[in-house]
């Protein structure tokens, strides 16, 4: 059977002290979100030098074209490799927070809710830990 | 019973596409880092790496849906987001058609890109 409740406003952070378990994952949720939109346009951007790249026969055999050189240089940082196991966190959470989400939806494991978030961060810290060398390879 | 926290209207049409889209990117997303990351690696990218890929339909056909659904799933996001923060009325209307021309444009400059790679020349 519903209920409704008087949440009072989410958005309202200064009352991060009250948040419960489903506040918390209201708030990743939408902030891995936002993050994960705005990574999509940039990634657009950046695999858009693959056009400039297209139809130079000679400089993609000798892997020196406008696309190969910047996604090279980029994958020689070190920033850039940290920030994608960055990405990589955001990303994960929001896969298993958004099976949680489904489920809930579902009306699946609703009185498990709380849990199936803690679960959802300590899946994402562990996969994130066991990705870090995968991520740096070839960095150093 | 657990209190509802969403930024969704429950049972509304913008809420099931978000429910359905976010379905197919759950499988396509963790995919796209695993071939990436995993199997392909960071270091190791070309042109040429991304063409050989492409050149297979049904991964260029993956891949298309892929950025239309992850487009959808991200901007019908915001907008619900914005929505439930009190956006209203002509600014609600103006966002969404903004929203809308920005989705457009990523859409075609993937589609282009995903072209690029697969040798396909249309636009």
């Amino acid at each position: 059977m519903s209920q409704s409740y008087d949440r009072g406003l989410v958005e309202d952070f200064g009352r991060w002290k009250e948040f419960s378990a489903g506040m918390w994952a209201w708030v990743f949720h939408k902030f891995t979100g936002w993050v994960l939109v705005g990574y999509l346009f940039t990634h657009i951007s950046v695999l858009s030098t693959a056009v400039s790249a297209a139809g130079n026969t000679r400089a993609i055999e000798a892997q020196n074209d406008v696309y190969t050189v910047v996604i090279s240089t980029l994958e020689s940082l070190l920033v850039v490799r940290i920030l994608e196991v960055g990405l990589l966190a955001v990303a994960v959470f929001h896969i298993l927070n958004g099976c949680r989400l489904l489920l809930v939806d579902l009306g699946v494991g609703l009185d498990a809710q709380d849990k199936s978030f803690y679960a959802s961060l300590v899946l994402t810290g562990a996969i994130v830990v066991a990705s870090v060398p995968t991520f740096l390879e070839g960095v150093f | 019973m657990a209190e509802r926290y969403s930024s969704f209207e429950e049972g509304g049409t913008r809420w099931l596409w978000q429910r359905i889209t976010a379905a197919f990117l759950v499988v396509v997303l963790a995919f796209h880092f695993f071939l990436l990351h995993f199997v392909n690696h960071a270091y190791e990218v070309s042109f040429m790496a991304s063409s050989i890929r492409m050149d297979n339909l049904l991964y260029y056909s993956l891949m298309i849906l892929f950025l239309v659904t992850a487009t959808f799933h991200g901007v019908n996001g915001v907008f619900n987001a914005l929505v439930n923060q009190g956006l209203t009325g002509r600014r609600k209307r103006a966002v969404k058609y903004v929203l809308v021309a920005a989705s457009v444009l990523l859409i075609v400059q993937g589609v282009r890109t995903a072209n690029a790679w697969a040798g396909i020349s249309l636009f």
